[in-house]
Formats: structure tokens, C-alpha cells, sequence
């Protein structure tokens, strides 16, 4: 197994209310994401998802407890972790061309105005937004600006993509078709990305592993579910795969009722060591890098507790 | 429903000038009730005057007359207590500049440097409070008695009246700039010399300007109070000049090229405005 890319060890962060008393948001996280992983985070609102991001991100300070991106300790933001925004966060005073330009430039300040120019076409290509360059942000479409959110994060060539819930404030169709695009890209790209999500489906559709979080406050890890099925899954036919139904009940059955009492149901539990569970697969299957798709005309078998 | 509406404006607009102007001219016209007065009065006044049979107010024709011949000779210069109308703007207009862009160079990045910092912010509003709602002109008696020099003094009673919506409305523009934007930059690792220029700058731009647009307003407001006490030259010299001289019509002018003039100047920075305004 290769290095891990970024390493968490043991954070926690506190907040200190209007009335002085000290609120644990979550404490004692432990996890990692390797060089080419696409990693979802899933929890409810208040179990400080966005906190861990802007952590990752630099953003943010812990409380308590480390993270490594390689060897070294993140203590500030850096061109090696770029941000998605949940509101995308694009400069509205500047085109489409102007925002990615301007990420562009402070990573490669050494760069000429025409090396720049063509280094972004690439990225607004790569997006579907060949021919809007010259648009400013409030000419955009509410997906279209979220491409250009992901144009100019990965214009930067990072190590490591940071998505706080990218799609969340987009419609439903909208946000398939930029899921696809995503998938779409890490697939060329083998883009690391960790990204914060509540939407059970999206997780399923990306990420390779999912990270589940107990209720806050004082949210914990409560267990990794890794995605069994084929990196090859598209929206079309992720549904018809049999993971997928074992996959999702065990996150619904999760979010829905064992987030809420996790400490009590599970007496030898290590923060260090949170399990890494695999409800796609049947008891003693092992897991396997590439999951063959199932042959067809065989019956789905859904796990409905 | 446009189409009618950018005719109909401007229609109305004439017909309440023409109003406007026919209520003045009824109120001015000559009065027919023949008075007696007594001789040595007619002789010293006129006898026109004296017997009212002219308004002393001037009728429009009379105005418009004037208007013409200041329009033909607008800068001539005949001595300190005589000079054209256009000379007598160009060195109001010259103060207030000079006043204006001095507060500028103050107020802009003073301005940001209160912003970027809430410590500072908080510590300096008090002061920023009590000094705001000073009348310009009271600030003069200690400019003259300071600066010795009224020239100077005036000049120093607009940058005191146009440094204060300047250095609010960019504090408050840097101070309200996006968290998001920052962490845009903070996440690209741009340095703080380019957040300023790239993010911040851009970001509170159309609150500048709108705290400009203001000041220059309030310069052109104070500049005629400040020249009538100052004296020498501008155009609020002009009016308390022909104010002196009884002369209407020459206040009339005046009153109107003041009113022209910060319209202007109001518009020159609107346009400005428009052009660092963005929209969301």
C-alpha cells in the first residue's frame, strides 16, 4: 500500500460559547487518504464537517492533534491542497478567465500573460466552458460557476483536491451531470480528492472510501466504509450493481440511527483505528481492487434491515 | 410603454420649467398703479425705481440677458473686484480639486489600513465620530489663525469636509470585503501586498467611490461658504461680491453655474462609479 498523502492524527476542536462554556465540536479523529483516493466525509449538520475541511485546507486550526500532508505539518493554507467553495467563492469583479488567471498566476508568478492565458484555456476546456472565458461570474449559471470553482482549483495542479459540499446549492439535475464531470476528470487526472458531502448517492457515485461521523458534539469516526464497487460505476448503472443497495442502506441505516447512539453500540471501539467495514461484499468475501461486474440476469439482492 | 415614457419625461420636464419661468415673469412685471414719490428719492434711485413701475427683482428677460453676456465673456479679468464668471469657477473648482484629491491621498489608504484591522477600527472610531459631525466652516477661524493664509485655509476646509466619507466608506468597504474571497487568496498563497491590490481593492472599489462621490458633493457645498468668508476670488466670492454690488442678476448666475457645475461633478463620479461597480 503506498504512503499515505495526508495523515490525521488525533484532532479535536473546541469552541468557547457567548457564555463561556467550552463546546468539544469533535476530538480525537484519526484517518488518512492515499495518493489517487477520492474520499467522502458524511455526518449530519453540527458534527463540524466543514471545520475539518478548512483544517485540511490550512483554513482552520485544531484544538488538539496533527495533520501531515507527506512528511510535513500543515500550519497554513497551501497551493498543494486547493479549495472547492460551497459557494464557489469566484470573483465577481473578474471574468471566468480573470478568476482562473488569477490562481494561475500566484502559482507560477514566474509565468508570461500568453503561458497563463493557455494554461487556463486548458482548465476551461477540461470543464465544458469553452467559449464562456470572457463571462463574468454573475453571467453564469449557478453549475456553471461551480465549474469555474473547479477549473481554478485544479488549474493549480494540486496534490490535493478539498471539496465542501461543491453541488449542494445546485439542482438535482445540474448536479448529476457536474458529478459525472467529476468522476470524469479524477478518472484522467488520478486526482486525490477528500470532499464533504450529506448526500448518501454522491458519496456512493465518487468517493472510494467513505468516512462516517457520529453526531456532534463530540463527533467521532465511527467507521470507513470502503466502496467495493468498479471504479468504472457512471449514474446510469450504479443502481443496477449489487453493491449498491448494501452499500447505501448500511450509510442510511447509519445516518438515520446508529450516528445518534454510536458510543454505546460498540464497547471495543479505537479512535486510531476506526473499522473499515465493506457492506457491499457477503460475509468473508474479500476485497477485491477491481469488483468484476455481476454477470447479467442475475437476481439483485438488496439488504433491506 | 419605454417608448413613452422617455418622451413624456422630458415634456413634462419643459412644461415645468415654462411654468416655472411664466410665474416668475407674472410676478415681476411691472406694476401699472402709478406712485407718487418724492422727487430728491426718484433722483437718487432712479426713476423707474421709484415710481415701481419696474420689479426690483429681475424679470427672466432680464436674467436671460445676463446669462448671454456672461456666456460671450466668460473670462475676462478687470481687476481684483471684476472678474468673469468662468475665471471665478475655474478657481473653485481648483480648490476643491486640490482639497478633494489631498483628502484622497489621506482618507483611501488610511481608509484601508482601518479596515484591515478591527482593533484599529474600534480604536479610531470615537475620534472619527466626534470630528465627522463638525461643520467645515468651524474648522476655519483655526485654519486662518494656524495656516495664516486663506488661500490655504480654504483649501484645508475642503480636505477637513471630503476626508470623512472617504475614510468611512473605504474602512467600512475593506472591513466588509467577503471572508470567502480572502480565503481564496489565503488558499493560493497570495501575498498581502496582492490580496490588497487583487482582492481587497476591487472588492471594496464601488464603497470608495461611493464614499468619493460623496466628498466631492460636500466640497462643492462647502467651497461657496468657505470663498464668501475667505474672499479674493470664486465663485462664492462672486456672490457675496455682487451681493455687495445689489446686482440680482449676477447672483442669479452665480446660483445657477454652482448648481451646474456640482452637477457635473456628481456625474463625472457616477460615471466612475459604474466603471469599478460589479455585480453578483
Amino acid at each position: 500500500m503506498s504512503k499515505p498523502l495526508i495523515r490525521i492524527e488525533g484532532i479535536s476542536k473546541q469552541f468557547t460559547g457567548r457564555d463561556g462554556a467550552v463546546t468539544t465540536v469533535f476530538e480525537d479523529l484519526h484517518f488518512s487518504v492515499n495518493p489517487g483516493e477520492f474520499v467522502c466525509l458524511i455526518g449530519h449538520s453540527g458534527c463540524g464537517k466543514t471545520t475539518i475541511l478548512n483544517v485540511l485546507s490550512g483554513l482552520d486550526q485544531t484544538s488538539s492533534g496533527y495533520v501531515f500532508v507527506g512528511d510535513r505539518e500543515v500550519n497554513g493554507p497551501s497551493l498543494d491542497r486547493a479549495v472547492i467553495f460551497q459557494s464557489h467563492a469566484l470573483m465577481p469583479w473578474l471574468t471566468v478567465m480573470g478568476n482562473i488567471a488569477f490562481a494561475v498566476s500566484s502559482r507560477w508568478p514566474e509565468w508570461n500573460k500568453e503561458k497563463i492565458r493557455a494554461h487556463c484555456q486548458q482548465y476551461i476546456d477540461l470543464v465544458n466552458l469553452t467559449g464562456s472565458e470572457k463571462k463574468r461570474p454573475s453571467e453564469l449559471s449557478g453549475g456553471m460557476k461551480q465549474r469555474v470553482g473547479i477549473a481554478r482549483a485544479l488549474s493549480i495542479q494540486p496534490k490535493m483536491l478539498l471539496m465542501d459540499e461543491p453541488f449542494s446549492a445546485l439542482d438535482a439535475l445540474t448536479r448529476g451531470v457536474l458529478q459525472e464531470e467529476v468522476l470524469r476528470i479524477c478518472a484522467e487526472t488520478r486526482q486525490t480528492v477528500f470532499m464533504i458531502t450529506h448526500d448518501v448517492d454522491e458519496a456512493i457515485l465518487l468517493a472510494d472510501k467513505i468516512v462516517l461521523m457520529t453526531n456532534g458534539p463530540h463527533a467521532k469516526i465511527a467507521e470507513i466504509v470502503v466502496n467495493t464497487m468498479p471504479r468504472s460505476r457512471t449514474r446510469h448503472d450504479l443502481h443496477k450493481h449489487p453493491h449498491y443497495y448494501r452499500i447505501r442502506n448500511h450509510l442510511i441505516d447509519f445516518l438515520v440511527d446508529r450516528s445518534k447512539a454510536f458510543a454505546s453500540d460498540s464497547p471495543d471501539y479505537d479512535p486510531r483505528h476506526p473499522p473499515l467495514v465493506t457492506p457491499g461484499l457477503d460475509p468473508g468475501e474479500v476485497v477485491a481492487a477491481e469488483t468484476p461486474k455481476p454477470p447479467p440476469g442475475k437476481p439483485l439482492v438488496a439488504v433491506v434491515k | 410603454m419605454n417608448r413613452l415614457l422617455s418622451w413624456r419625461a422630458p415634456l413634462l420636464s419643459l412644461i415645468i420649467f415654462a411654468m416655472g419661468i411664466g410665474i416668475w415673469h407674472a410676478l415681476t412685471l411691472p406694476k401699472t398703479s402709478v406712485q407718487t414719490v418724492d422727487s430728491e428719492y426718484a433722483a437718487l434711485v432712479g426713476k423707474a425705481a421709484a415710481t415701481g413701475q419696474k420689479s426690483t427683482f429681475p424679470t427672466p428677460a432680464d436674467f436671460g440677458k445676463k446669462i448671454w453676456q456672461h456666456l460671450n465673456e466668460p473670462f475676462y479679468d478687470r481687476g481684483p473686484n471684476d472678474k468673469g464668471i468662468g475665471i471665478q469657477l475655474g478657481y473653485s473648482i481648483g480648490r476643491v480639486l486640490i482639497g478633494y484629491l489631498l483628502a484622497a491621498l489621506v482618507a483611501v489608504p488610511l481608509g484601508f489600513l482601518i479596515g484591515m484591522s478591527p482593533t484599529v477600527y474600534r480604536a479610531l472610531d470615537p475620534f472619527i465620530q466626534v470630528l465627522k459631525p463638525i461643520s467645515p466652516l468651524a474648522w476655519m477661524p483655526l485654519a486662518l489663525f494656524t495656516l495664516k493664509d486663506s488661500a490655504v485655509s480654504a483649501i484645508f476646509v475642503i480636505f477637513i469636509c471630503s476626508v470623512w466619507p472617504m475614510l468611512i466608506n473605504t474602512a467600512f468597504g475593506v472591513a466588509s470585503v467577503r471572508r470567502e474571497w480572502l480565503n481564496v487568496a489565503r488558499t493560493l498563497e497570495v501575498g498581502s501586498m496582492r490580496t490588497a491590490f487583487r482582492v481587497i481593492l476591487p472588492a471594496a472599489a464601488p464603497t470608495i467611490m461611493t464614499g468619493m462621490r460623496i466628498s466631492i458633493s460636500i466640497a462643492w457645498l462647502v467651497i461657496v461658504a468657505a470663498e464668501m468668508l475667505v474672499g479674493g476670488t470664486g465663485i462664492g466670492y462672486f456672490v457675496w461680491n455682487e451681493w455687495n454690488n445689489l446686482s440680482i442678476t449676477n447672483i442669479l448666475t452665480a446660483i445657477l453655474a454652482i448648481g451646474l457645475v456640482g452637477m457635473l461633478l456628481d456625474l463625472m463620479m457616477a460615471k466612475l462609479t459604474k466603471l469599478v461597480t460589479f455585480t453578483e
